[in-house]
């Protein structure tokens, strides 16, 4: 389960090129790779970007307790941008998730230390207000008209209120055990010397999966006599990618084993890839940001494919508010402060459209994860906070520059 | 009498269409001019041309204003000179006070600060002259479009205006500001203000032209002097119209079948204006395996009529009756016009039509995506990829593959995604509004061909049109629609351009007739 992210047909709905076949050797596959560039420069970037910090850190960034930190600390962002990304691919934007996450975490420290439910319950009831807020939201966007930057920059407001009021202005501490594991645990461990066989065989998994689902797809498309991409570019991906799984897996077996939060964000991925890249639901997505009264004129219900994408993003803040408080340990009225900037950050750094109708949960999750590693990397080296937040702003100009400046040149595809 | 205005040899180039020949034109001042001619004349170019909104040295001829060669730039250059516009579509804006949007450009300024008394003061006068009784301080958005078009007026006014040109005025007026807007060109003309009038009304023209000037393909017909007796609407149209019909269309012999929708007692009003009618009792029905017109003017309600029946997608306060196979149906949104088995191809393929960011095959399957999906709604991609591409061959969509985006493809290409995506959701019903707007001839006749293909299908087909020719080239029968209403129904034997066209131009004769 541990990359599902990097799928061979998840990076991009609207990249599954098919031109014609290589026609000389080298030239043409230097052609092919130029068509695939965007496919894969973004996920170039975060291997540079890593392989910078490694060579800098010296050697500290790669280090199988660095690498589990990295993972956990960027959880809940990452989780953020599932949801927000499809906000944003729609054409609209959510400011108010930092919010949620505060209001969420600290009705989930209310309930379990003050009112004394299990962490389950809490867990689900949790979930259920994510809901509640996402629809508040959504209503008011999808069926009232009122665009989503004022709606949500309202409930940024209104949620960070509410946090404060919830809490009634003090900070809730401990957690229980098992809440706390969504946030910093790992999966029970089998033996503690060497590689970790529970991560091990997890990784394994993964791996045919990541093989099974790449060959299905070619069959599929032979069965339907599709073109498809040449198989030399088939394999090199597979292989890179089992490569980069097999290389994830064998660090965190040598520390702690899986991270939960790896579970869930890989269970997230998968799902929500294959809602955005394969479901009618997901598509319509795609169609209204595209065109929204095209979509409108083709029977696309507009106005309730908008409310469920609020009533999703708000779960998903509950979520990541969930996963951020057990995490930290403690439910703090100021927490969350500024996820939703975090978020948004990697969507677009992932080459989502600011106008809409493109993006894909692979690219925000690549972005997240620059953004991630970024602050990883410079908190090690001890750049300043300010520093920090500078070259954060100018990776984030300069990806969506990049992707401009690609469009313009006409190669958008 | 002087002339004010001559025009000379103007001959204006876009990429691949002429779409000014030779065009010579020639205003006495203090005349009322009028310039007639179908939907993409060239009238509106013409304007662009004199007004500067199209640069000197972007066209070729000369134009005379006031006996001195003239070389606008730039509106501002024109409107020096005293020449200006009020386009079709008002650019008033809507939060500035009536005065605010006079003066726009040109405000009313003592060192850089506002004299709000001159400005309100001045703009009072100028609503007198125009005959608005209004505020000057009241919002635009506030007061009706016919009101609008008189501010546009007393703006211009302010402007010294000595030639004044008027794009389709009464287009969305009711006939009330009608008739006042036409008493106030004639009281204009008292005070030797010069205007020039482009409208499809020729009643209009009728009652307030001195002169009309007939524009067809790009080149200058005839001027007609409308003091000179025996000039009226008949002999207009037979100027506008009188081209030869080419074969420019395929053979089709239509199979008509039962009756399949009929629209009956069709009343919808504007979205905005709610007490304007944009569609008046509309009566429509279509059999299968015909093809049926809706020929109208700009500005007639063919789109709105043909919108509001697909789902409500145009219009408020919409009344009316649908009838399917002789069976009452509700259609009150677009996922029960599909349901019903009516598509409906938009006139604007770009904004309404596409999505211009996402490649061929999504846009093909948008409408009826179901169908590609299973239980779980999980579309099966390769199948969409088979589906798009069998469109792409039957229709011969010049594109490598269907994963190419819709946006780079050409005007006629992008039709025929449009056409395969409602087709693939397999109607009964098809209404084509402009179906070959801005397409080549070569692709004209592929749409053309595609069009009679549906109706051998046994598929009832509506064409919405602005070229008579073509609806007189492919239809079984024309419906001719003016103001809302409809006001013939014509079969194709009987149908001739100057026939249709007197249908298309006076509704309130042919109503009681």
């Amino acid at each position: 389960m541990t990359d599902t992210k990097k799928r061979p047909e998840g990076m991009s709905p609207q990249t599954i090129d098919v031109r014609e076949p290589a026609a000389n050797g080298a030239a043409a596959a230097f052609r092919y790779l130029t068509g695939q560039f965007r496919q894969i420069g973004l996920f170039l970037a975060l291997i540079v970007i890593v392989a910078f910090f490694q060579i800098t850190t010296g050697g500290i960034t790669l280090q199988p307790d660095n690498v589990s930190n990295i993972i956990i600390q960027n959880s809940y962002i990452l989780i953020l941008a599932v949801g927000m990304v499809m906000v944003i691919i729609a054409g609209h934007i959510d400011l108010s998730v930092g919010s949620v996450v505060a209001f969420v975490g600290a009705v989930s420290g209310v309930l379990m230390t003050r009112v004394g439910l299990p962490f389950w319950l809490a867990i689900i009831l949790c979930l259920v207000l994510g809901a509640i807020i996402g629809a508040w939201q959504g209503f008011w966007v999808a069926y009232f008209g009122i665009p989503a930057f004022i709606v949500t920059l309202a409930g940024m407001l209104i949620f960070r209120g509410a946090a404060f009021i919830a809490l009634g202005n003090q900070q809730i501490s401990p957690f229980p055990d098992p809440f706390r594991a969504i946030g910093s645990g790992f999966l029970p461990t089998l033996g503690d010397s060497g590689y970790e066989p529970i991560t091990v065989i997890i990784g394994l998994l993964a791996i045919v999966s990541i093989v099974a689902t790449g060959l299905r797809g070619r069959l599929t498309r032979k069965k339907y006599a599709l073109e498809d991409e040449p198989i030399w570019w088939f394999s090199l991906k597979l292989v890179a990618m089992i490569g980069l799984v097999l290389l994830v897996t064998l660090l965190l077996a040598s520390y702690n084993g899986t991270p939960v939060v790896l579970i869930i964000l890989g269970v997230l991925v998968v799902v929500y890839t294959a809602v955005m890249g394969r479901t009618v639901f997901g598509r319509h997505i795609y169609a209204i940001g595209g065109n929204l009264a095209a979509a409108t004129l083709s029977g696309v219900k507009t106005k309730r494919v908008t409310f469920l994408i609020f009533v999703n993003m708000g779960v998903l803040a509950a979520l990541a508010g969930m996963v951020f408080t057990a995490g930290l340990n403690l439910a703090s009225p100021s927490a969350g402060n500024g996820f939703e900037l975090d978020a948004i950050s990697a969507v677009f750094i992932g080459g989502a459209a600011v106008t809409g109708g493109i993006g894909t949960i692979p690219g925000a999750i690549i972005g997240g994860l620059i953004i991630g590693v970024l602050n990883n990397g410079m908190s090690i080296l001890g750049i300043g906070i300010e520093y920090q937040q500078l070259v954060k702003g100018l990776v984030l100009l300069a990806a969506v520059a990049f992707d401009f400046y690609n469009k313009r040149r006409g190669g958008s595809r | 009498m002087t002339t004010i205005l001559e025009m000379r040899d103007i001959t204006k180039t876009f990429p691949g269409v002429k779409a000014l020949q030779n065009v010579t034109i020639k205003v006495e001042r203090g005349t009322v001019h009028a310039i007639c001619g179908e939907n993409g004349a060239g009238k509106s170019t013409l304007m662009k041309v004199l007004s500067g909104v199209y640069p000197h040295g972007t066209f070729d001829g000369q134009i005379l204003f006031e006996d001195q060669p003239v070389e606008f730039r730039t509106i501002n250059d024109s409107e020096a000179a005293g020449v200006v516009i009020i386009h079709q579509e008002l650019a008033l804006s809507p939060f500035l006070s009536i005065a605010e949007n006079i003066y726009l450009g040109n405000e009313q300024a003592k060192r850089g600060f506002i004299d709000w008394n001159k400005t309100n003061l001045e703009a009072s006068k100028l609503l007198a002259r125009v005959g608005l009784k209004d505020n000057p301080i009241t919002k635009v958005i506030d007061i009706g479009v016919g009101k609008q078009q008189l501010v546009e007026i007393a703006k211009a006014l302010s402007k010294r205006v000595k030639l004044l040109i008027l794009d389709e005025p009464t287009a969305a007026l009711n006939d009330d500001d009608s008739a006042h807007l036409l008493d106030l060109i004639k009281h204009l003309r008292e005070q030797g203000i010069t205007c020039i009038i482009i409208s499809h009304k020729l009643n209009e023209i009728e009652e307030i032209a001195d002169a009309v000037t007939i524009i067809r393909d790009g080149r200058t017909i005839e001027t007609l002097d409308m003091h000179a007796g025996e000039v009226n609407e008949d002999r207009i149209i037979r100027g506008m119209v009188g081209r030869d019909l080419e074969s420019r269309y395929p053979d089709h012999t239509s199979h008509v079948g039962e009756e399949l929708l009929r629209i009956e007692d069709w009343t919808v009003h504007h979205p905005i204006d709610r007490s304007r009618k944009v569609v008046d009792g509309a009566n429509v029905m279509v059999r299968a395996g015909e093809i049926v017109g809706i020929a109208g003017l700009m500005g007639a309600g063919r789109t709105e009529l043909a919108m509001s029946v697909f789902g409500h997608s145009y219009g408020t306060g919409i009344s009316g009756k649908l009838y399917k196979r002789g069976k009452e149906i509700t259609v009150k949104n677009v996922p029960q016009a599909v349901a019903a088995g009516i598509a409906y191809a938009t006139e604007d393929r770009k904004r309404y039509g596409l999505n211009l960011i996402d490649d061929i095959k999504r846009n093909v399957s948008g409408s009826a995506l179901g169908k590609l999906a299973n239980f779980a709604g999980f579309v099966n991609a390769p199948e969409e990829t088979q589906v798009a591409n069998g469109y792409r061959k039957s229709m011969n969509i010049k594109a490598p593959t269907v994963a190419a985006i819709t946006g780079k493809l050409s005007g006629g290409n992008q039709q025929k995604v449009v056409l395969s995506q409602w087709l693939f959701s397999d109607p009964e019903v098809l209404i084509l509004d402009e179906p070959t707007r801005g397409i080549d001839v070569g692709a004209k006749y592929e749409i053309y061909t595609i069009i009679n293909q549906l109706a051998d299908q046994g598929k009832g087909v509506i064409v919405i049109s602005s070229e008579l020719p073509e609806l007189l080239g492919i239809c079984d029968r024309i419906y001719t629609l003016s103001e809302g209403h409809i006001t013939a129904d014509v079969p194709r034997e009987e149908a001739t351009a100057e026939h249709l066209m007197q249908f298309m131009t006076k509704f309130r004769e042919a109503a009681e007739a």
